[in-house]
């Protein structure tokens, strides 16, 4: 009989630092996949990450690798020139729905469109986490938030964007997938699809894009445990999960 | 059955409960105690953990780590 573990805090998560993110945020269990996938891949000195605006902006506080901080939305961008001059480093970029979906549209699709050897890691939860929950681009028809208080309206607001889905239309990029971590089946998805995301890079593949469908328990009103139940019943119909595009 | 236990580094957890919510032995719970967050973390209060690690799976703070004993 011997006791072995089985599960540990990972090594490049930053030790003794408790992150600043609300109780239950899908923030965590996304940065917590990073942190095993670079674990795992041995990549923890040659990683540089490309923080965005938003709730995530403090993720170098959390993840123990080198960082840049970009401007809102242009995430892709730095990561581009970080790439250029760097080609033997592992760059990807960590942005929520705020960042790359509304002001930083621009950005992802020409990254895309050229295939930069990047990778992308894109949080969405369907709303404004850090500025107080405000309308996203990826919000709900009918879903509340602070800038429409009677629920989305398509007439008004658009249709929330589906990204992943409208990025794998262009010809460059070679993986783009959905996936989420409301369950630990779904977490465990998406471990391997972030992790895959990092190998694509490594092998010199091209664009990889990740979309974690996360919860905002603080923004949507509702405790950790219903977040996740609502994640499962209202967003993903509208997100659904897969594998847009692959190299193989 | 296998047997687990799970360690709760109490500094971390933010007592969202989702833990509790995913453990299949249901072993988990939230405890009357305090943290330095002002929190109360989660505690093992019986046995019967099985090892399955989906707890620390679903944490979103990196507070549990997941031991299983081996026949």
């Amino acid at each position: 009989m011997s006791e072995v573990k089985i599960y540990a805090r990972p090594v490049s998560w930053m030790p003794d630092v408790s992150s600043h993110y609300c109780p239950g945020c899908g923030h965590g269990i996304a940065h917590r996949l990073v942190c095993e996938s670079i674990d795992e891949l041995g990549i923890q000195n040659d990683t540089i990450g490309v923080a965005s605006v938003g709730c995530s902006a403090m993720i170098y506080d959390y993840i123990d690798i080198d960082y840049c901080e970009a401007p809102h939305g242009r995430a892709p961008a730095v990561a581009t020139g970080l790439k250029t001059v760097r080609p033997d480093k592992i760059v990807f970029t960590y942005q929520g729905d705020g960042d790359l979906a509304s002001i930083g549209m621009g950005e992802i699709v020409h990254a895309a469109n050229r295939g930069q050897n990047i990778t992308v890691v894109f949080i969405n939860n369907a709303i404004y986490g850090m500025t107080g929950g405000q309308m996203a681009p990826t919000t709900l028809l009918g879903q509340k938030a602070t800038t429409c208080p009677l629920g989305r309206d398509e007439k008004v607001n658009g249709y929330p964007i589906r990204v992943s889905e409208m990025l794998a239309t262009l010809p460059a990029p070679g993986y783009i997938a959905r996936v989420s971590v409301a369950q630990p089946k779904y977490t465990i998805k998406a471990k391997a699809a972030i992790k895959k995301a990092f190998q694509n890079q490594i092998d010199g593949k091209g664009f990889s894009l990740v979309e974690v469908l996360s919860s905002c328990p603080t923004n949507w009103g509702m405790r950790p445990v219903e977040s996740f139940d609502w994640l499962i019943s209202t967003m993903m119909p509208y997100y659904p999960l897969g594998t847009f595009k692959d190299f193989d | 059955m296998p047997k687990g236990r799970v360690e709760i580094h109490e500094k971390y957890c933010k007592s969202c409960g989702l833990c509790v919510a995913v453990c299949p032995t249901k072993v988990l719970r939230i405890s009357e105690k305090t943290n330095t967050k002002g929190y109360r973390p989660v505690e093992q209060f019986k046995e019967g953990c099985i090892g399955c690690a989906l707890c620390a799976v679903t944490c979103p703070d990196a507070a549990i780590e997941v031991f299983k004993t081996e026949e």
